[in-house]
């Protein structure tokens, strides 16, 4: 660790505890939610740390009391050793801090928001002279000065957020989820500037993340989990946990990674499973130290002494280095070993019950459900879509990855009939979408970014309303209403206010309302945003069950390594497909090094990258 | 400390040039801060009128004596009228039922023999559904029907004796019963109302909604300055908005003013300072745009409209509704401005008036201050 350990630490909290009231709403009971536990913790000052965690588990929280933004019910917290509870105002003045949204005003240019934030943190003169351009450089926002805030894209909104938190040479930095929602290029950019920060000024850096391939690159991690700190320490210590129980498997011939990886996860012994690289990455939850070349055929045994039906038989495996992610999971799952409460990880077992009626017809790739031809679609003069064409056949996950404004969501809601085309052919389910929409509309559900749910309403009203909606009446209403609580396991929570729910529970309320009238095709608009990991893979799961049962799947999401679970996949950037085909291609497709990307990430940087470059050597300077 | 003075400025500077830029880009804060008050100027100098002019009148002429005829045709020259002369009452009731007339006057055949005894009598009919015009209406007729009477009196052929009285009205302050004269005062106070605090209700809010103010709350800036920046560009919309008004008043609809200037630019500050407050005050309590300006419209702008006296008055309203309006801020600031374009410097009138707005500005202030603190809980 890089650290100097002279002078005060940079955060220092004992016993911090913190309780929020869940309003529930009339006839639905409020409840307490104990977000921060009797928490302790140092850090240290030049440092630079992350703090992850399951969605819930009070890094939010942590951050914001941190900045003086909330009082804690109990416990004491310095910043540089000033006393946060009672100078408040003192820690404002000498940290910088980046919430979760962060507040840009959208309305004012690039320009305007950092005068405002210099002007704030009184820093003028010479001084405002030398900040600019470093900060305009770093964040390579020089040429935008003058456009307002609100039409830059996603990345570059989060960058001049950056920007105009660091105008005060702050000695501390909070940054919560400063990369969420950000695509793979913009996220990269924002981390040489963070690491440069903490290296050339010694700044401390305190951030939380969702993405655990961040915080391997932190001196010291907290790992959060329920208002407590489940782990701290280096981010090795945290991988070390998956030593010796990570593999990789290489699925049959002709067999999906995600469907070996979705039995996998069945496996109450197998702690984690993701698909990667067309092989599916798994840990165990027991240790096999050392394992030489002869001995992992023997884990495969042991696996599959334990199920009777292992999904391991006749699958070759290759140990290898264990990553954060996979010492988080095991983390968890230790720490779940005596579970209070129901997680929101926990997969339907048995997903023959997810099966919609009508099953895929064998080794025939089956008809089309989605054809797509020279879609266009412009807003005034800017073009959101630009002649975009693919074809999804049935049973098939087709993802479509891009950065924030890429047009993904605009050819969804095209795609449902939401928005109409300016131009091309859109065809669901045989059927003209630009024709006939509401006989279209039949045959699919969509489950919108922000989950169109009504938060008012509890989960069994919602379900109710949705179900009545689409025309469902009587038993068969009553009968699919049981169906949703039972295989989203939202039955405990029926009564609950959605709006109350979790993030992971109200993304499967989301997807069981889309699914009450047993749609052939389902349209997931980024599901998994700002989702952990166990949500993601209990809601991938979910999806290789639907899909395995002929359900055709349609999905955005900018976690790329989430592209290893579609058939197919296109990346999209300003509006155009720049590759397409199945994840494999994709990947060689990349101009890495001559013999494609190794992931899913590295090729979505690769190709974007080169296509820009080629754009700007077409259009000069415009 | 004497440096803290000038960074605390140079905070409150930058943030007043912030909330400027947006009020100045954000198309629905000049549809509220300058279209709407022009819009209501025009309709309330135009369009909205409580004076009836050209009311729709069936004259029943049931007997034909010269006297009769005389009166009809007093009708028919007033332009508060336009008579339509029926020969029968089935006739004249029929345009009523349809709505074709608003009202009736009816003369019985033995009018003009009665009238020689001073006991004619005249039936006027009125369509009732609005009690407001009904009144009005009644009013002219009978006084229509009055100046028929004196003028025969001046010319000697009524009986002086016959004990007949004669009512003498005389509208003091506003002779000509001209409605511009008390609406234009009302109109004012509407603008102001509209701009103080139906702008700044939203402006708290939206910066909670959309998550700036989280921010902003980690920097070296003060509750206190970002509450101070939030008023200093509307208090100059509104003081845009009072001139506007002022000239409207002055020129367009040529009411007249008998006070003093500078005493109506103050107690419209010390008004505009209360609807600040309360805007700000609802901003920062709801954290929610849409909550923020119904609370808003049912605080200030309603009563603002029908309980502040410039359109109802006041004193036939029960007496529940009498105290409630002692806790307006509007009731105060009509009475200001009543007070002052059209009887003058009453001090006996605007020294309690202006007292009441003044506490009512620190009170609130005070409390928006109290209420907006630098924490998310």
């Amino acid at each position: 660790m890089i650290v100097a350990a002279d002078g005060p630490p940079a955060v220092a909290g004992r016993g911090l505890r913190k309780t929020f009231r869940r309003k529930g709403g009339r006839g639905l009971g409020d409840g307490l939610v104990t977000a921060l536990d009797d928490i302790s913790f140092v850090v240290p000052p030049g440092a630079l740390v992350a703090l992850v965690g399951p969605d819930g588990a009070g890094k939010t929280t942590l951050i914001r009391a941190i900045a003086g933004l909330i009082a804690c019910d109990a416990g004491t917290l310095t910043v540089m050793g000033i006393d946060v509870a009672t100078d408040s105002q003192a820690v404002q003045d000498r940290i910088a801090y980046m919430p979760q949204r962060f507040g840009l005003y959208e309305d004012l240019s690039v320009q305007e928001n950092l005068d405002l934030y210099a002007d704030l943190h009184g820093v003028t003169g010479a001084i405002r002279a030398a900040l600019y351009p470093r900060l305009l450089g770093m964040t390579a926002l020089a040429p935008f000065t003058r456009r307002l805030a609100g039409r830059l894209s996603g990345g570059m909104k989060q960058k001049l957020g950056l920007a105009c938190t660091l105008v005060s040479t702050p000695s501390l930095l909070l940054l919560d989820e400063p990369t969420v929602g950000v695509d793979p290029l913009s996220r990269r950019e924002l981390w040489e500037i963070i690491v440069r920060l903490v290296r050339d000024q010694g700044l401390t850096v305190l951030l939380s993340t969702a993405y655990l391939d961040e915080a391997e690159r932190c001196d010291q991690v907290f790992v959060l989990h329920e208002g407590r700190i489940l782990a701290e320490g280096p981010p090795s210590a945290v991988t070390g946990r998956a030593a010796d129980r990570t593999f990789q498997a290489e699925p049959a011939p002709g067999q999906a990674a995600r469907i070996l990886q979705s039995r996998l996860l069945d496996d109450p012994r197998i702690v984690d499973a993701v698909p990667e690289a067309g092989q599916v990455r798994f840990v165990i939850s027991d240790v096999i130290p050392d394992p030489a070349p002869d001995v992992i055929p023997a884990i495969a045994t042991t696996v599959a002494t334990t199920v009777a039906t292992s999904p391991l038989a006749g699958v070759s495996i290759t140990a290898v280095a264990p990553r954060f992610e996979d010492g988080f999971m095991v983390l968890l799952r230790q720490q779940d070993a005596v579970p209070e409460t129901p997680t929101p990880a926990n997969p339907a077992r048995d997903r023959s019950d997810l099966l919609v009626e009508s099953v895929p017809s064998g080794d025939d790739p089956g008809p089309m459900m989605i054809e797509v031809h020279d879609l266009v679609r412009k807003f005034g003069v800017f073009t959101a879509v630009d002649h975009v064409s693919f074809a999804v056949a049935r049973g098939t996950i087709f993802g479509l990855l891009g950065p924030n404004g890429a047009g993904k969501t605009t050819t969804f809601r095209m795609l449902c009939g939401l928005l109409s085309a300016t131009a091309g052919t859109l065809r669901v389910a045989g059927l003209d979408v630009r024709a006939v929409r509401a006989a279209a509309r039949q045959h699919f559900g969509y489950v919108a970014q922000k989950f169109s749910l009504y938060g008012q309403l509890s989960v069994a009203e919602n379900l109710d309303f949705f179900a009545s909606a689409y025309g469902l009446q009587g038993r068969r209403k009553r009968e699919r209403i049981d169906w949703a609580l039972h295989h989203f396991e939202l039955r405990s929570l029926m009564h609950l206010a959605s709006g109350q729910l979790p993030g992971g529970f109200k993304q499967r309320l989301a997807m069981a309302v889309a699914l009450l009238h047993e749609p052939e095709i389902l349209f997931l608009d980024e599901p998994t945003s700002g989702a952990d990991p166990r949500a993601r893979r209990a809601f991938w799961q979910r999806i290789t069950g639907l899909a395995a049962a002929g359900v055709t799947v349609v999905v955005t999401t900018h976690f790329m390594e989430e592209a290893e679970y579609c058939d197919h996949v296109a990346i999209l950037d300003a509006g155009r497909i720049l590759a397409a085909g199945t994840p494999a291609s994709v990947r060689a497709q990349a101009p890495a090094d001559g013999r494609g990307a190794a992931t899913m990430d590295d090729a979505f940087v690769a190709i974007v990258e080169q296509a820009r470059a080629r754009e700007r050597a077409a259009g000069g300077t415009s | 400390m004497m440096a803290v003075i000038p960074a605390g400025l140079r905070r409150v500077e930058a943030l007043v040039r912030k909330e400027t830029w947006q009020l100045l880009r954000d198309p629905s804060s000049i549809a509220i801060g300058i279209v709407m008050p022009l819009v209501l100027i025009l309709l309330f100098g135009f369009a909205l009128s409580l004076d009836v002019k050209g009311v729709r009148i069936a004259v029943v002429l049931e007997d034909s004596s010269p006297t009769a005829m005389e009166l009809s045709a007093g009708f028919n020259l007033s332009p508060y009228f336009a008579v339509q002369p029926v020969k029968s009452m089935t006739a004249a009731e029929t345009l009523m039922r349809r709505h074709r007339v608003d009202g009736i006057v009816r003369l019985l055949p033995d009018f003009s023999r009665r009238s020689s005894r001073n006991d004619a009598e005249a039936q006027i009919l009125v369509y009732g559904t609005d009690a407001n015009q009904a009144r009005i209406i009644e009013g002219y007729a009978g006084s229509a029907l009055g100046q028929q009477a004196l003028r025969r009196a001046g010319e000697g052929r009524g009986d002086a004796t016959g004990g007949h009285a004669v009512v003498r009205s005389r509208l003091w302050f506003n002779e000509a019963n001209d409605s511009h004269y008390f609406l234009v005062p009302g109109l004012i106070v509407l603008i102001m109302t509209l701009i103080g605090s139906l702008l700044t209700a939203l402006v708290m809010a939206r910066e909670w909604e959309r998550g700036t103010l989280e921010a902003l709350f980690v920097t070296p800036v003060r509750a206190g300055e970002i509450l101070l920046a939030k008023m200093v560009p509307y208090f100059v919309l509104g003081m845009i908005g009072l001139a506007l008004c002022l000239i409207a008043a002055r020129f367009l609809f040529q009411v007249p003013f008998r006070g003093s200037v500078l005493i109506l630019i103050a107690v419209s500050m010390l008004y505009l300072l209360v609807a600040l407050a309360i805007g700000l005050l609802i901003s920062s309590l709801t954290r929610n745009q849409f909550v923020a300006s119904m609370a808003t419209l049912l605080v200030t702008f309603l009563p603002a409209v029908f309980l502040s006296g410039f359109m109802f008055d006041l004193r036939s309203m029960p007496v529940a509704v009498q105290m409630i309006s002692f806790a307006l801020p509007g009731r105060y600031y009509v009475s200001l401005l009543q007070t002052l374009f059209l009887a003058g410097d009453i001090w006996a009138v605007i020294l309690p008036d202006a007292g009441v707005l003044a506490a009512m500005a620190c009170v609130l202030l005070v409390l928006t201050r109290l209420v907006a603190t630098k924490k998310l809980d």
